[in-house]
């Protein structure tokens, strides 16, 4: 299959809050999210409950697809970079190993030297986390939850 | 590819309309919107240019409820018509789960029909995607109008491999959602297979 299914667990989710918590800190950050290429929200930390995050993530995801397809057009593999200067608000984006996008929302309490610095950093952890995540959900016996469903169960859904 | 949170307890899945421009996948996001309870539905967000035709795509988040504990997900996107946007519409093919084609049923149009499928065909297959193994359903839209195809005819040109079509009329709702269901149901009837 092209797209193997992407999988969270508990275990590997908690080490990636970690991280995204202690990014918020560390780079004075007033949101820190972690979106998979597709669009979908992994994590999210700050004052995130305050962001459409369903909205963000797929605009980002539009935006690094986006980006990926310039970059094929001038030969790159990728612009794994990006900034977005606004007047209260900043963005940092950063592409971590080839699946996620890591995202910084901050404002005038920081600057974008100490955001990249603290993203680098975090987005090593976070490359290693979703690798090894990438090596357990490749492992055998790791049967889907949906494996049992029935026709039932699906046509429950669409009982209106 | 759909992605399975247990921390969340959540199944996302993503779906997109395909067609040729002003088909009316634009005209089904906004119906099924309208119609959606506001707690099912996230905020639908429209990349469109001025004159409202769609420049990157339309996004509308939706919850459809719980199957064994798990909330199912589902992310509507549509992509851009228009011949020329068709860099953009490779993108939002990246990860799909399940594929909706809408149909102009007007005979004119026919054509264009024609090479958006192929279209669709051919820039699933870049990416490594049949689009005779992905789930995919077929709506002839435009129903309602008067100088449209018959459903014998549509079917013969676009749906050699019977899978399941719907005639509707997106402007007023017929057959849109009966399009969304059935692509939902053969989207979660893939994962129980475990999306190989």
């Amino acid at each position: 299959m092209v797209n193997p299914q992407m999988v969270m667990y508990e275990e590997e989710f908690n080490q990636i809050q970690t991280v995204v918590d202690r990014l918020v800190r560390d780079a004075n950050a007033k949101v820190v999210a972690i979106v998979d290429k597709n669009g979908q929200l992994i994590a999210g930390g700050g004052d995130i409950d305050n962001v459409d995050t369903t909205s963000l993530a797929s605009l980002l995801a539009g935006n690094v697809a986006a980006t990926g397809g310039m970059a094929k057009l001038l030969k790159e593999n990728e612009f794994a970079t990006q900034f977005h200067e606004g007047e209260k608000a900043n963005i940092y984006i950063q592409l971590v190993g080839r699946q996620v996008i890591v995202v910084v929302i901050f404002d005038a309490r920081s600057s974008l030297g100490l955001v990249r610095l603290r993203v680098k950093k975090g987005g090593d952890e976070l490359n290693n986390i979703f690798e090894a995540l990438s090596k357990k959900v490749a492992q055998p016996g790791k049967d889907s939850p949906f494996a049992e469903i029935t026709d039932e169960d699906i046509d429950n859904l669409f009982n209106d | 590819m759909s992605f399975i949170n247990y921390m969340a307890r959540e199944i996302n899945c993503k779906l997109v309309y395909y067609g040729p421009g002003l088909c009316g996948k634009t005209t089904n996001l906004q119906y099924i919107y309208e119609r959606t309870n506001p707690e099912a539905k996230g905020k639908m967000i429209s990349l469109a240019t001025e004159t409202e035709r769609t420049l990157f795509f339309d996004f509308l988040p939706l919850s459809l409820g719980e199957i064994r504990g798990f909330k199912t997900r589902f992310h509507l996107y549509t992509v851009p018509g228009q011949v020329f946007y068709d860099a953009s519409r490779k993108l939002i093919l990246k990860g799909v789960d399940g594929v909706i084609f809408v149909a102009d049923s007007q005979i004119e149009r026919t054509e264009a029909n024609l090479e958006s499928v192929e279209n669709l065909r051919g820039n699933l297959a870049e990416q490594g995607y049949s689009l005779d193994k992905l789930p995919y359903v077929i709506q002839y839209n435009k129903r309602d109008l008067p100088n449209v195809a018959s459903v014998e005819e549509l079917r013969q040109m676009l749906n050699p491999t019977n899978q399941p079509d719907f005639e509707a009329v997106a402007r007023t709702g017929v057959g849109v959602f009966d399009t969304l269901k059935a692509v939902a149901k053969l989207v979660l009837t893939e994962l129980r297979k475990g999306g190989t």
